[in-house]
């Protein structure tokens, strides 16, 4: 219940859209219709992996905004997975039952601005392209600049291409083609929003030539969801619930809370929404705060951990739960 | 600096050029001049910048409008009237691109106006950067009437435009640059306390 | 269910009253004898049936005399109902919760029938019958959230999220306890809340803040808020204090009864799916004093809760004119006996 409003829903399609990305469109199993959505909007799927119980995060794609008979993600194998996208790559078919949250946006447009510049890198197109689906049918202008290593792993450009012309910008860098950031934001006249997911250093790098260019803060958006990396195993102590159990190397915090029994508070399970944020009563080692909701003053004080991608290297850790 | 009291008014600082903007446009009224040469003096950003400037009405003293042009910054625009001033900024800002930054002293009025109208043109609020200089006079709009009075130093007023005696209540809108006025006496018609100063 | 509807005003000749079913469904605030300050946040689940909250959008006695009352204050002030250029996907929103709303728990009032975009609205007690499509603002009479507002009690804001922060971007506000639309318009959360005494410092907005930012679909939540208003008006908004201001000091101890009113607003929030917005709603509920004291227990309460309030809210309440002859008159319904938990009537 922590996470909210949960929908049951079947895969009813698969499609490998890229060596890597798998498409899956998911129709509710009741019969009763799925919200519609705003562009980069998520949803948490929960999957029962038969030894564990799998819930990831994935960005909800432009073609089913309106909700209704079924909603699409598209899922990259992740060379790092803790074996949930191994999971759904290899295991989830069509006729599979699963569940949904309610969709969640913390990436949304700016709906003040008077012109989007959305950037994407790799994977990170599937809320790019949302964006871009939705300020085409709101007729709001807009640019799209979609890089990729190689023209088999850009999932969805041909359709991208049929669907927005002009306004897409593609960057092959397998044909030394290079997405110039400078070039993209200069000239930009006032009002103009810049929207950037990929990869951690691609962001980083949009982000600081945009700031260099003079953009305030207020006119960046980045994507920052974090795929929980794993780590050593520790001991956890559930103080309120007197609960003691272990952080496998594979397990987040939360799902070895959830593990536990215990209904922990959670929305996005990447770090940004700041639901899942608490209370430190103990830690005997080192907290590793990987999120980006807490401040740097909070993380080096310690008193709050964000549960869903964060954890301790040492001993043991006492949550009050 | 002393936060402020009231939740929705603007907290003024101190102006100071964007190591990296591609343009700055400073614009003053009458003391506000003092707050632009003193943030922009010798800076490296005045041949990037534009200063648009209107005395305080009534005022003969051209001292610091001839300061102003001994500072080598890009343009140089004085205006008679800040209505004339308002004009020339939407001119310039309907052509601005991002990593445009606005600097705006004067009397808390002018600042109010100048930023709204500025955010009705697309800018950024956190590319505006605001510092108090002059007189501590409000613009108030009359709840009542929505008619403007500018200049206000002192609650209750009377709405210039349906003459209702106004209190200035702790609340302002960035939007319309204004503090609200609401009739003072509504509950015992007549009854109108002294004025009292506002502070800065 | 079939509702009927009160033949009455809430101006000039104050006809306005409550039936004894709309007593006993009336939202009564306090859950104890004196007052604390709460944010009293909870989920907007369905509450008892015959209650306020039987359904998330309520529709009572009042419905078609508070429609004409919002049709005149709009005639004569147009600013009560704005929306922002950017909020155009968030009125579809709130008309599509408003219109579903009405229509799957009053089916006798009101019909909605949805084929793909092409929707045909009916409400019977104002005879309205409309072909519409969803999304395309030329075919309705009024923008979607003028258009459904000026059908639903109660008054709507609209809020836009964007900078971690929520902003009254639109809105429909005829029932007003002293809060001025035109005035905040375009102010974020902390801005339009300037205004309240006391709770900046104890953080409540950061905390109020922090969880909407947070809303989920499918999660409304509500919570009640009070005031006193002096006559059944509805229209209490700052634009016309200079016309209603004068009332509160028409209260003697004679005329309590009839003219001294608590007002309480029943607020609750829903994140809309399209725009991401939020809508704040707000419905004013009136009961006169000689109504409220038909419920031995909230005679009893309210006079203690009334008593006891702190000096700066009662001024922020505007209560100073007529709390000590209300507390007053009060008294004689408070025979000291406890009360019983919870807010329902005995």
């Amino acid at each position: 219940m922590s996470g909210g409003v949960q929908f049951p829903v079947r895969v009813i399609e698969t499609e490998a859209i890229s060596p890597t990305v798998k498409r899956l469109r998911l129709a509710p199993r009741d019969g009763q219709a799925l919200p519609a959505y705003s562009a980069g909007s998520h949803t948490v799927l929960t999957i029962d992996g038969g030894s564990r119980l799998i819930r990831n995060a994935y960005s909800l794609l432009g073609s089913t905004l309106a909700g209704g008979a079924a909603y699409e993600v598209a899922v990259q194998r992740s060379p790092q997975s803790r074996g949930g996208s191994a999971f759904i790559h290899d295991h989830l078919t069509v006729g599979a039952d699963l569940s949904l949250s309610a969709p969640i946006n913390l990436f949304a447009l700016n709906r003040t601005a008077r012109r989007h510049i959305l950037v994407a890198g790799g994977i990170g197109i599937t809320p790019i392209a949302a964006m871009a689906a939705e300020l085409d049918a709101l007729a709001l202008p807009f640019e799209l600049h979609y890089a990729m290593r190689d023209t088999a792993s850009g999932a969805f450009a041909a359709e991208l291409a049929a669907r927005h012309g002009d306004n897409l910008h593609l960057y092959v860098s397998e044909r030394q083609e290079r997405l110039s950031v400078r070039d993209i934001l200069a000239r930009q006249p006032l009002g103009t929003h810049l929207y950037v997911c990929g990869p951690e250093r691609m962001i980083e790098g949009v982000m600081t030539d945009a700031r260099m260019a003079g953009w305030p803060e207020s006119a960046l958006h980045a994507e920052r969801f974090l795929a929980p990396e794993g780590g050593e195993p520790f001991a956890l102590r559930l103080a309120r619930s007197g609960i003691s159990t272990v952080v496998g190397e594979h397990e987040t915090l939360l799902e070895a809370i959830e593990a536990a029994g215990v209904d922990a508070p959670y929305l996005c399970r990447g770090g940004a929404c700041g639901q899942c944020e608490t209370r430190v009563l103990a830690a005997d080692g080192h907290l590793l705060h990987a999120d980006h909701y807490l401040t740097d003053g909070q993380k080096s004080r310690g008193e709050t951990i964000m549960t869903c991608v964060s954890r301790l290297r040492g001993r043991e850790l006492v949550l009050d739960l | 600096m002393q936060p402020s009291p009231i939740k929705s008014r603007p907290l003024y600082g101190t102006l100071a050029p964007v190591a990296h903007a591609m343009r700055h446009i400073a614009i003053a009224e009458g003391e506000g001049a003092s707050a632009v040469i003193e943030a922009f003096g010798d800076h490296e950003a005045l041949s990037r910048t534009t200063i648009l400037f209107s005395p305080a009405p009534y005022r003969t003293d051209r001292t610091q409008e001839t300061f102003l042009a001994s500072l080598s910054c890009e343009a140089l625009s004085v205006a008679s009237s800040a209505e004339d001033l308002l004009g020339e900024l939407v001119t310039l800002l309907s052509t601005a691109t991002m990593g445009t930054r606005l600097y705006v002293s004067g009397s808390e009025d002018f600042i109010g106006r100048v930023t709204s109208e500025a955010l009705h043109q697309g800018i950024d609020a956190d590319a505006i950067q605001t510092e108090h200089r002059g007189a501590p006079t409000r613009r108030v709009q009359c709840v009542h009437c929505k008619g403007f009075t500018d200049g206000v130093s002192a609650s209750p007023a009377t709405c210039a435009h349906c003459g209702i005696h106004l209190l200035v209540r702790d609340h302002y809108s960035r939007r319309l640059g204004a503090f609200m006025g609401v009739s003072i006496d509504a509950e015992a018609p007549g009854d109108i306390p002294p004025a009292e100063a506002f502070g800065a | 269910m079939t509702l009927s509807f009160n033949a009455e005003t809430f101006r000039d000749d104050y006809t306005f009253a409550n039936s004894p079913k709309a007593i006993r469904a009336f939202p009564f605030p306090f859950e104890r004898d004196d007052y604390t300050y709460t944010v009293n946040i909870e989920q907007h689940v369905p509450g008892p049936v015959q209650s306020a909250t039987e359904f998330p959008i309520h529709i009572d006695e009042h419905y078609v005399a508070e429609m004409q009352d919002r049709a005149i204050t709009l005639s004569q002030d147009p600013l009560r109902c704005q929306s922002l250029p950017h909020m155009m996907t968030a009125e579809w929103d709130l008309l599509e919760l408003l219109m579903t709303s009405m229509a799957t728990h009053y089916p006798e009032t009101f019909s909605l029938t949805r084929e793909g975009d092409r929707w045909h609205w009916i409400n019977r007690p104002l005879g309205l019958d409309q072909h519409f499509t969803f999304g395309d603002a030329s075919t309705l009479p009024q923008g979607p959230m003028e258009y459904i507002t000026r059908q639903c009690q109660g008054d709507f804001c609209l809020l836009d999220q964007r900078d971690d922060n929520l902003w009254m971007d639109a809105g429909m506000v005829t029932t007003q306890a002293d809060w001025s639309l035109d005035f905040d318009l375009g102010m974020n959360f902390m801005e339009w809340h300037a205004p309240v005494p006391l709770a900046h410092d104890l953080g409540v907005f950061e905390r109020a803040l922090k969880f909407l930012l947070n809303l989920q679909q499918g999660r409304p939540v509500r919570r009640l808020n009070w005031t006193m208003t002096i006559n059944p008006r509805l229209d209490t908004s700052p634009e016309n204090y200079h016309r209603w201001g004068i009332d509160k000091a028409s209260v003697t101890p004679e005329n309590v009864g009839d003219k001294v009113h608590l007002r309480v607003e029943l607020q609750a929030l829903w994140r809309l799916p399209r725009s991401n917005a939020i809508v704040f709603s707000i419905r004013c509920y009136l009961i006169k004093m000689d109504e409220l004291v038909t419920q031995k227990k909230w005679a009893r309460r309210f006079h203690r809760v009334l008593a006891s309030l702190p000096q700066p809210i009662a001024d922020y309440k505007g209560l100073g004119r007529f709390r000590d002859t209300t507390v007053a008159w009060l008294s004689r319904h408070d025979d000291g006996l406890p009360t019983s938990p919870g807010f329902a009537p005995d």
